[in-house]
């Protein structure tokens, strides 16, 4: 049987490479690959485009990897709770695409899905609809929001099975399944990995054909 | 006051309903709604929000969208962040309750982008005004400065074109028609000039001067 497993700086060497799109799971410390992180910030890969919701705080997993100028441009809805974020954005170290966290989330879910984009009402007539299509369809106003696709994607479960299968716990969920979708490597890093046939086919969240390599976690929020 | 918003927007909201609460006072409205008949959803993922754990019963996978540590209701569910906001966007979460910083004579809030700083945060604020069935502005009357936040247009960005359907102060609860906002009901010991003294925006009263039919 294949074996995904692999020790985090191993996974992070294997699929990580200078300016690469990386997606990173979590919102807040809740559902981030912390071990996974932590073995991307001790790599020597930069000049990365990291797509997650936010860029964590001061100096702390992705805070850190932006403190140590691994970061080039960043997507997601909520850099304002990482004060150095915004500073490098100010004095023009820090590229910037903000989304709003509903566009955000359907961006990643249509990169994974095989579509462009799609139109969403959200946005419609303020600043961040800037530079978009406008289409009216039925008499409502709609932006287009093209896809958002990466090169790897860094994820966060609670339990996998050798195969990759994933299962999430509460709200540790959010951007993972999604991103696991989008990107062309997927590393899912878990508190446990289980035989073939010990998880629950009906608690599935992610399957296993969008996870290439397993992790096991050494850090936790 | 903050608490005294609350218990007057919590009023608003209706059995049965399905209803995000917002980052600042509207969490404050949890403990004055029956959570066995209203359900509380947070976008990043849960619906059936329920109170704050106890210190040693924290789970760290288990947080509001302000990050702060709760707990599920029984009959709760969780789901990714794409459902989540597919919830909202598509018209299946009754109320959004929220802050802000300013609203205009129209109803329409600006509640994302801080004055002289980046704008690099806006979060779900965009899709819930977009999406939910009925938007509850819950905001302190004035700034700390004690400048109207009530204004004729908003100086700062807007966050959606659709306008608020309610606006709650400490001073007085506000609806918004198609004509712009109404003075519905005032604080006990609030005077009308207390309120017409400290809005900048333009509003009609309710209920109308009796004559004229």
């Amino acid at each position: 049987m294949v074996n995904k497993l692999l020790e985090p700086e191993a996974a992070i060497a294997r699929v990580l490479f200078d300016g690469a799109v990386v997606m990173v799971g979590g919102f807040g410390l809740v559902g981030k690959p912390l071990t996974l992180v932590t073995a991307l910030n001790e790599s020597a890969f930069g000049r990365l485009t990291v797509v997650s919701n936010n860029l964590g705080e001061p100096g702390q997993y992705l805070g850190r990897t932006l403190r140590l100028g691994k970061i080039r441009r960043a997507v997601g809805s909520f850099f304002t709770s990482n004060p150095e974020a915004v500073r490098a954005h100010v004095e023009g170290r820090l590229e910037v695409t903000l989304l709003p966290q509903g566009t955000f989330s359907e961006a990643l879910r249509a990169g994974g899905a095989g579509l462009g984009g799609f139109y969403t009402p959200t946005g419609v007539g303020t600043l961040l609809a800037e530079g978009k299509e406008v289409r009216e369809i039925d008499g409502r106003a709609y932006l287009f929001q093209e896809a958002l696709t990466a090169d790897v994607a860094l994820v966060r479960a609670r339990r996998a099975d050798r195969l990759g299968n994933l299962v999430y716990a509460g709200t540790a969920r959010n951007f993972n399944p999604l991103m696991a979708t989008a990107a062309r490597k997927v590393v899912a890093e878990v508190d446990e990995i289980v035989e073939v046939g010990a998880l629950d086919p009906e608690h599935v969240a992610t399957p296993h054909l969008y996870v290439d390599h397993l992790v096991l976690a050494r850090e936790r929020p | 006051m903050k608490e005294l918003i609350a218990r007057r927007a919590a009023r608003l909201v209706q059995p049965g309903w399905v209803v995000n609460l917002g980052i600042g006072i509207p969490t404050l409205v949890s403990s004055h709604l029956d959570l066995d008949r209203v359900f509380l959803h947070t976008e990043n993922g849960l619906l059936g929000v329920g109170p704050p754990p106890e210190p040693d019963q924290v789970d760290p996978d288990l947080v509001d969208a302000g990050k702060r540590p709760v707990t599920r209701r029984p009959g709760a569910a969780f789901f990714d962040s794409a459902a989540s906001f597919s919830m909202i966007r598509g018209g299946h979460v009754d109320a959004a309750l929220l802050g802000a910083l300013q609203v205009d004579g129209r109803g329409r809030v600006a509640n994302w982008a801080v004055p002289g700083e980046a704008v690099l945060g806006v979060g779900g604020a965009m899709d819930l005004i977009t999406g939910a069935g009925t938007v509850i502005v819950l905001m302190t009357h004035t700034t700390r400065a004690g400048a109207p936040k009530l204004v004729p247009a908003c100086t700062l960005p807007l966050t959606a074109l659709r306008p608020a359907d309610f606006v709650v102060t400490e001073l007085a609860t506000f609806r918004v028609d198609g004509e712009g906002l109404v003075l519905v009901e005032r604080a006990p010991g609030v005077t009308r000039e207390d309120v017409r003294s400290r809005t900048a925006a333009p509003y009609r009263e309710e209920p109308p001067p009796a004559g004229g039919a």
